[in-house]
């Protein structure tokens, strides 16, 4: 089937309206709604998962028999993927686990001594 | 690999040079995915370092960033109805689509464009804070990538005025079609990951 008869290809459009609502969701998540910041970032990191999902699957043909699916590298993308998830997670496993440089930022990177302090601050408080 | 030809499905798998292309182009993809990881895991690292630079709380305006997203989840759209029309074999179909796309495309870059010098206007530039580097390479590269797919697909679009839809026009639009869906899943993740959640933190 080389030429598809269809005028209007309904995938793209289902996929193309998915995305909006899914943007408008997560900007209403950010402005109007009343949930605590863990749940807003929670609930649009997911929402943004979905979002690329109907890119990939809905746009891009990932899945497409007429290649005989012979096109898309599947090891080489979920290791890009992989490696995608090591970095981030990684860098601020390493870098700002525990450190909290918000309120605290002239601290630098002095260590423990300091955390502590500022722990026994907050419970005195 | 002419004599493996096949007489049937779009044009760009015919051949097995075709397939290989596009099995290159994600590979590529790939490595894209791991190059933005290091600068989102950068950005990720140094966010709230903003020194004596404004907060981006006080900078982002949500109203800017939303039409920037939806002029650029709409020319993702309008690409795949390119393809659409390539795999019907309407060449205007295509030509007209895309062109819709370039332009939406365009439109994105000036609102980044004047996004940017309003930031430098208040205070917030490369060089003022560890964050405002990292924002501004981040979004950068994004940016250039648009950049340098709309000069890609303008040319191609002459190629294709000129050679028609042949096996090898088809590849390459199809190769640009998945760049360009690539950088709008790119830009939903700075979309979440830079704006939205820069306005709630």
């Amino acid at each position: 089937m080389a030429k598809t008869d269809k005028r209007v290809p309904m995938n793209h459009v289902i996929g193309f309206v998915l995305s909006l609502v899914m943007t408008l969701v997560a900007a209403w998540a950010v402005i109007g709604s009343n949930l605590s910041t863990t749940w807003v970032i929670i609930f649009i990191m997911i929402l943004a998962l979905l979002q690329a999902g109907v890119q990939l699957f809905m746009f891009m043909h990932i899945t497409e028999a007429e290649s005989k699916n012979g096109h898309v590298p599947w090891n080489m993308m979920f290791h890009g993927f992989a490696l995608a998830a090591i970095l981030v997670a990684g860098s601020l496993f390493t870098m700002s686990f525990g450190f909290d440089h918000g309120e605290h930022g002239n601290h630098g990177g002095e260590g423990e001594q300091h955390e502590q302090m500022d722990s026994e601050e907050h419970s005195s408080h | 690999m002419a004599a493996e030809e096949l007489k049937t499905g779009p044009l760009e798998y015919r051949t097995q040079e075709g397939r290989m292309t596009i099995l290159g182009f994600w590979i590529f993809l790939g490595a894209e995915v791991v190059l933005f990881a290091t600068l989102f895991a950068t950005y990720a690292v140094l966010f709230g370092r903003t020194a004596d630079a404004p907060s981006p709380m006080e900078l982002f305006e949500p109203g800017t960033v939303l039409v920037m997203t939806f002029l650029l989840l709409t020319s993702s759209f309008t690409c795949g109805l390119a393809v659409h029309e390539m795999r019907r074999g309407n060449k205007k179909g295509l030509t007209l689509w895309m062109a819709v796309t370039l332009a939406l495309g365009l439109g994105f870059l000036g609102f980044e464009i004047y996004e940017f010098v309003h930031y430098v206007h208040e205070g917030a530039s490369l060089p003022s804070s560890a964050y405002w580097s990292s924002f501004f390479v981040l979004a950068g590269t994004h940016g250039l990538h648009v950049t340098l797919g709309i000069g890609w697909a303008t040319l191609l679009l002459i190629q294709i005025s000129r050679r028609g839809l042949t096996n090898v026009t088809s590849r390459k639009f199809f190769i640009i079609s998945l760049y360009w869906h690539f950088l709008d899943v790119i830009w939903i993740f700075i979309f979440t990951c830079v704006y939205m959640i820069g306005m709630v933190i």
